[in-house]
């Protein structure tokens, strides 16, 4: 299973990752990323497209434990 | 009837913090034999013997951090004495008294693990504690290298990575970790990092044997532990009790309570409350996680009654605020709404829906930090509104107490910059 993460130091709350994929990431009342469960394989591409628009770098995708 | 129990950790405290007088207490300082793997052995299984934790409050298996840190040949030793606790005064208690004790537990720790290098960090507004070291350092024999390091005096600086970020020559500011554990690294070795009463139990272990260790304690969790006591109580200061020691018998070390308690703030400013009539809690992990709180640094507040517990909680909220490391979104903004939240209900200017909102806000900014800050935040406010329900619903109904903060209970520390 896969996770989306996020690097809470990074992050400067763009807010494209929740633009790109509602379904996986919603933004709390200041802007800042809330991931909403795992990824699954229907929204695997959608998570890749997520983390590849950050422009902070802040996001990625990892490998559950 | 008064408790009172054998000190250990403080036993040198009548004799003085010289060498000599802790070699006289506690004997020569016996390093494992044999090659170091053997010895590491020898040690790992004495701590899990006598379930030996992290004492800074993460409340980590002593073992495990010592298994990670022999993965490298020459790691270095890190003693954590900066006490960002406010209402604790362990690392006042152990340096001016047992510093040698301090210093047993890593010189050990730095024999089973081949290390050389010891740091000791004290925290860069703590000059006595650090005159202590320094004289302590110059007692020594061993063929180590002591550092003592002086980080900024904040409460994050003790973090774990922050503190090894800071003695590598960085900022003293909190690492993100995907993977737990995590170790940080110092040059090019692996630090390996304990708060200074958890060095200075492997000083007592070391001393006196797993078994002797396990004389006192409860379940699973052996020897004793510092608690720092104040607000309403007679004599308030540092002491050493068992684990298991029923909260009840520390007030009584500290000759009871000197006023009615509204609750009792336990484990520092990232910690819990447990409401007046807890004495029967035991001090020991364990226990106190069944009631919702940890034992964290041993501090213990007894808030009194005559003051507005709200009041007083929402000044510990807001100076919790502003000692965030400011890297993160939801501690940045989310401690000072917190803090505002909280505010508001202390003034009576609260509705329920505001009470549901700083719920809400508490489920929001959990887990979201890179280091746990923001949740420790979240435990203090989470238990107070579930200890201080009657107080809650009053400042609902009735508007502010006319007391407000007038106790003075919780040390609020001045700021510095955060470098």
């Amino acid at each position: 299973m896969l996770r989306l993460v996020v690097d809470p130091v990074a992050c400067d709350a763009f807010g494209f990752c929740a633009e790109v994929a509602p379904e996986l990431i919603h933004l709390d009342e200041w802007g800042y990323p809330v991931i909403d469960g795992e990824v699954t394989r229907a929204t695997k591409a959608l998570a890749g497209q997520a983390v590849s628009m950050c422009p902070r770098r802040a996001l990625s995708l990892r490998s559950s434990t | 009837m008064s408790a009172i129990f054998p000190r250990r950790l403080l036993a040198t405290v009548e004799l003085g913090p010289s060498l000599d007088a802790h070699r006289r207490t506690h004997g020569p300082l016996t390093l494992p034999e044999g090659p170091s793997e053997v010895a590491r052995g020898t040690l790992q299984r004495a701590m899990d013997a006598v379930g030996l934790t992290g004492r800074g409050g993460s409340h980590v298996q002593s073992s495990l951090k010592l298994a990670f840190a022999a993965q490298d040949r020459r790691p270095v030793v890190v003693v954590n004495a900066t006490e960002g606790e406010p209402a604790s005064g362990r690392a006042h208690a152990l340096l001016l008294h047992a510093p040698h004790l301090v210093l047993d537990g890593a010189v050990v720790l730095a024999s089973v693990l081949g290390a050389r290098d010891i740091a000791i960090a004290v925290a860069d507004d703590q000059d006595l504690q650090a005159h202590a070291v320094e004289v302590a350092i110059a007692e020594r024999s061993e063929r180590l290298r002591f550092s003592l390091e002086r980080p900024p005096s904040r409460y994050v600086t003790g973090e774990e990575s922050a503190l090894v970020r800071f003695i590598d020559g960085g900022a003293a500011l909190p690492t993100f970790r995907v993977e737990r554990p995590s170790f940080g690294t110092i040059g090019r070795h692996r630090a390996i990092v304990h708060n200074l009463e958890t060095m200075a139990q492997v000083g007592l272990l070391a001393a006196h044997g797993p078994r002797w260790f396990a004389e006192v304690g409860t379940g699973s969790e052996r020897g004793t532990t510092l608690v720092t006591l104040s607000g309403a109580v007679r004599v308030p200061g540092v002491y050493e009790v068992p684990l298991g020691a029923p909260l009840g018998a520390a007030l009584e070390m500290a000759g009871g309570l000197t006023a009615p308690v509204a609750a009792f703030q336990v484990g520092g400013y990232g910690g819990a409350w447990l409401g007046p009539n807890r004495v029967d809690v035991a001090l020991d992990e364990p226990s106190l996680r069944s009631v919702g709180a940890t034992l964290g640094a041993g501090s213990i507040v007894a808030v009194p009654a005559t003051t507005c517990v709200l009041a007083e909680a929402s000044l510990v909220v807001r100076w919790m605020a502003g000692e965030s490391a400011g890297q993160c979104g939801p501690c940045v903004f989310g401690l000072p709404a917190v803090a505002s939240d909280l505010e508001l209900l202390a003034a009576g200017r609260a509705r329920r829906t505001d009470v549901d909102r700083l719920k809400s806000r508490l489920e929001f900014i959990e887990g979201r930090g890179a280091c746990r800050h923001p949740d420790g935040v979240v435990r203090f406010v989470r238990s107070l509104l579930s200890v201080v329900t009657a107080h809650v619903d009053a400042h609902l109904k009735g508007g502010r107490c006319a007391a407000g903060a007038n106790a003075g209970c919780f040390p609020l520390p001045e700021r510095v910059e955060v470098r």
